[in-house]
């Protein structure tokens, strides 16, 4: 034993990594499984983008021009499922991989096979779900919600391929959880209290214990859909005694604190950005904390506002109004606690602060939208249409794309010693910002004149603005290129990045050399 | 062309843009807003609304005005010495509490709306609306009215073939007849998958679920023609099965009535009269494209892998009981529906003999024809 620890002590140079495949193959190292990650969800991101642009080049005009009905369900269904379990949250895993052991101080992961394993059974199933458009009877065409009997009975026969990749990527998820909270109770360096850890840690810890909980709701519910479908049962099907509403039940209950999965990694992203180009102590990083775990608990009661229009008696439907409502306040508390925190500040605006301030302003006008529809009665009016496709991309691409782009800008010199272009990079986000209000802000106003959600072709009165939304689409996709060339650029080279690389950044990541060492921490910092 | 097009379409957005921030075009209110609808209940949905709106709007312009002011008051170079504040516990408290009194103050109304709108009493007139992939069928609970609404866009408009007309995809061919000012009940079901039935004018929006009955009313003062959608995803065509309501003064309401009464006494009449193959081909194509093309193909091939072709099946061919029963039952765990209701006597028959006899299926098969009587007797 003796001997080993002794090698660790002087031959520090074996432990690069590998060469060739099989350091990504078999590599247990969090930050070379956080850049898998990383490339995976961004690959993910293109696939899922470029169905949207399908979607947005099939409603640029009225009619059906490029595709039929038919496949144009399969791109909406694809474009949602891969958009939320193949880009957004993977994205998150491998920030938390890279940041979560720099941050507290740990050498690594503390389930470094598990956490090889949890990454690459992913590909697999990406590879299965892609691969349903390619069977006989196409790809899932039932939306990413899913709802039986749409997706049971009456489902194209990939569905039971469907099925097996939701468990792939449910099984990935919880052992990425698990991983991240074993690490944050267990590695912290010695002096780093629950409530001295970075906002990251603490989002991803309170995001880790949401998904524990839901994921296995998730299985539960796709598993009854397998029953039905081939073993003859009837959980969701009303002919033989069912409930097809159980169903949606089942899938809130997953669905709705799977949102906040999406978002709260976020929140402690914008934290840390907003501080550190503030050059200014983040305000009230105590009630942050509450926040973020007030956020997580409502996010349990209150999965029925996705359902007000299902026939819920009234007292479910008020309860659920209010309680919905009551997130507004705990949300409020951030918004303004950023907002506080630029307050007398000494702002700098590098492209990762251009993306947070983005954040917290398109964040927000998702957020009132998102108060707008818990209100039961004008959500009567708003459910289905395009207001709520309005609420959520504004709290998905602006809100977790935009804090994900963000963390990228911000650690990337961190992770490839190397500056970003800056002019290139404001470059990217402004094309961004206007794609992406382009896009969106307009569909607020489709969905208010009555468009509803998730149809291929629209009525007259709708179309001005479907073409809009859909330029506004082709420039933000058009942006990401970009972005990949400002990242495949870095990695190559740039001016070189010190330790600190941002004058006002914090934090133990900061204070190993850029880029940070194969290994780092191999023995605890202390801290103060 | 083009280019016209599109400097219109972006002037549009400009005054969008404008007429966000500025709150007094009121002209183009009807294109980006909600509508206000013709019933007490929808311009109630409507007021709650626009206050919840103005609210978000006023929390907006506080937030974002003190947000730009940092933005522009303390930057690196006009500030170079942060502050170094960092807690308020006032300030915390502060903003816990106001937020939440503004949102009391939202909930009252909105539950005051809520709990009119689930007033669950009979209505004057009861219709049941039963939703079907992708059509919507409506019942008459007092007067024994039935009939199904089916959009009436032609496929050619859709496929950009032929220009669109006036009311694109909110057309139907019959549609649902209720009078002014009396309390009507919706009963609102499905018989496949989830859909839901949307009536902006209304203010309605109910799920279509099977196995449940939902219910909605309404009120509506005003006559007119009122125009929703399908808003559940609920297959291939979800797209295309809108909602007309048709609001006629009451008299009218009563002649409509008669009307259909009389109309239902003509087909029963069809049913026993005797029909020639050509006379059933002729009447079972426009059933056919109307009912079955979405799935089965106006060739007949269906679409593999789902949709089984109905061209050269041995079903059409030579199984003429096995055929009636499939209509009429449906094919349990998969799409096919039992056409049993949705059909009449003499659809059903003609519809059968159509694909009997279309594609060639004639020459090859036995080309049995199936007349009404054939289905009555399978009735029995």
């Amino acid at each position: 034993m003796s001997a080993v620890i002794e090698s660790h002590g002087h031959d520090d140079h074996h432990h690069g990594p590998a060469k060739g495949l099989t350091r990504w193959l078999y590599t247990t190292n969090h930050k070379d499984i956080g850049s898998l990650y990383l490339w995976f969800s961004f690959a993910m991101f293109l696939i899922g983008g470029a169905m949207a642009m399908v979607i947005r080049a099939e409603l640029f005009q009225p009619g059906m021009q490029i595709v039929e009905p038919e496949f144009y369900n399969q791109m909406l269904t694809l474009h949602g499922l891969i958009m939320v379990f193949g880009a957004v949250m993977p994205a998150f895993v491998g920030l938390a991989n890279w940041l979560v052991p720099m941050m507290v101080g740990a050498p690594d992961m503390a389930l470094p096979r598990m956490n090889n394993l949890s990454f690459w059974i992913l590909p697999f199933a990406f590879f299965i779900l892609l691969s349903s458009l390619f069977m006989e009877g196409g790809a899932p065409n039932f939306g990413w919600t899913f709802y039986a009997p749409l997706s049971t009975t009456y489902a194209p026969p990939s569905v039971t391929f469907f099925i097996f990749a939701v468990h792939i990527m449910g099984a990935s998820s919880i052992m990425g959880s698990i991983n991240v909270i074993v690490t944050i109770m267990n590695m912290r360096a010695p002096g780093m209290t629950l409530m001295k850890m970075p906002l990251f840690v603490w989002s991803w810890l309170i995001t880790a214990y949401l998904l524990i909980a839901v994921m296995p709701v998730l299985a539960g519910a796709v598993t009854m859909m397998l029953m039905d479908i081939h073993f003859g049962t009837s959980f969701f099907n009303a002919a033989g005694g069912g409930d097809p509403v159980l169903f949606q039940h089942i899938f809130w209950f997953f669905g709705h604190p799977e949102v906040y999965i999406m978002i709260l990694p976020a929140f402690g992203i914008a934290s840390h950005i907003i501080e550190t180009f503030s050059r200014k102590q983040l305000f009230g990083y105590a009630s942050m904390v509450w926040a973020m775990a007030s956020i997580a608990i409502l996010s349990f009661v209150v999965w029925a506002h996705h359902m007000f229009t299902v026939g819920l008696p009234l007292a479910a439907e008020l309860f659920f109004m209010w309680a919905t409502m009551l997130i507004a306040v705990p949300t409020g508390v951030k918004v303004f606690n950023w907002v506080t925190t630029m307050f007398k500040g000494s702002i700098s605006y590098e492209t990762p602060m251009l993306f947070a301030i983005a954040f917290v302003v398109l964040f927000t006008i998702g957020g009132f939208s998102g108060l707008m529809l818990a209100i039961t009665p004008a959500d009567f009016q708003y459910h289905d249409t395009y207001f709520v496709v309005a609420h959520f991309h504004y709290v998905l691409v602006p809100g977790s794309v935009f804090s994900i782009m963000a963390a990228v800008y911000y650690w990337i010199p961190k992770w490839t010693g190397n500056m970003y272009d800056e002019r290139l990079g404001k470059l990217h986000f402004w094309l961004s910002f206007i794609g992406v209000n382009v896009t969106f802000f307009p569909q607020h106003w489709i969905g208010l004149a009555g468009m509803p959600r998730r149809i291929p072709d629209y009525a007259l009165q709708f179309a001005d603005w479907n073409m809009i939304s859909s330029v506004g689409a082709f420039l933000f996709g058009a942006s990401q290129i970009l972005f990949m060339f400002i990242v495949l650029k870095t990695v190559m080279g740039g001016k070189k990045a010190t330790p600190q690389v941002w004058e006002g950044s914090r934090g133990l990541e900061w204070t190993v050399e850029s880029p940070a060492p194969y290994h780092t921490f191999t023995t605890p910092p202390k801290v103060n | 062309m083009f280019k016209k097009a599109t400097a219109s379409i972006f002037a549009k957005y400009f005054a969008g843009m404008a007429f966000l921030f500025s709150g007094n075009t009121f002209a183009a209110w009807n294109d980006l807003n909600m509508t206000e609808g013709v019933t007490a209940i929808s311009k109630e949905v409507f007021d709650l609304h626009m206050l919840i709106f103005w609210i978000c709007v006023g929390i907006g312009l506080v937030v974002f005005s003190v947000m730009f002011y940092s933005m522009f008051a303390f930057t690196k170079k006009k500030n170079p010495n942060p502050s170094s504040f960092h807690e308020n516990t006032k300030l915390e408290l502060a903003w816990t509490i106001v937020p939440f009194l503004i949102l009391v103050f939202m909930a009252i109304p909105a539950s005051n709306t809520l709990t009119k709108i689930y007033d669950d009493t009979e209505g004057d007139i009861n219709i049941q609306v039963v939703g079907y992939q992708w059509k919507w069928q409506y019942k008459y609970l007092e007067d024994d009215i039935d009939f199904f609404q089916n959009l009436t866009t032609d496929w050619d408009e859709i496929y950009n073939k032929t220009p669109k007309g006036e009311h694109y995809l909110e057309e139907v061919d019959e549609a649902v007849v209720i009078p002014v000012g009396k309390k009507i009940r919706f009963l609102i079901t499905a018989n496949d998958v989830i859909h839901s039935w949307w009536m902006p004018d209304f203010a309605i929006k109910q799920d279509a679920i099977p196995g449940f009955i939902n219910t909605a009313w309404t009120v509506v003062d005003e006559p007119g023609t009122y125009r929703g959608k399908c808003t559940e995803l609920c297959g291939k065509n979800h797209g295309f099965m809108p909602v007309v309501v048709k609001v006629v003064p009451e008299d009218e309401y009563h002649t409509w009535v008669k009307e259909k009464k009389d109309a239902a006494i003509r087909m029963a009449e069809l049913t026993t009269k005797d029909w020639s193959a050509s006379e059933l081909v002729q009447r079972g194509e426009a059933i056919y494209e109307r009912n079955c093309v979405a799935c089965h193909q106006s060739n007949g091939q269906g679409i593999a892998g789902i949709f089984p072709a109905l061209a050269g099946s041995d079903i059409a061919l030579n199984n003429k009981p096995r055929h009636i029963e499939i209509l009429m039952e449906g094919v349990q765990g998969a799409a096919m529906a039992s056409y049993a209701n949705q059909l009449s006597e003499v659809d059903l028959a003609a519809v059968i003999t159509y694909t009997r006899q279309a594609w060639g299926n004639s020459e090859k098969g036995d080309g049995q024809i199936v007349v009404p009587k054939d289905i009555v007797d399978y009735k029995l």
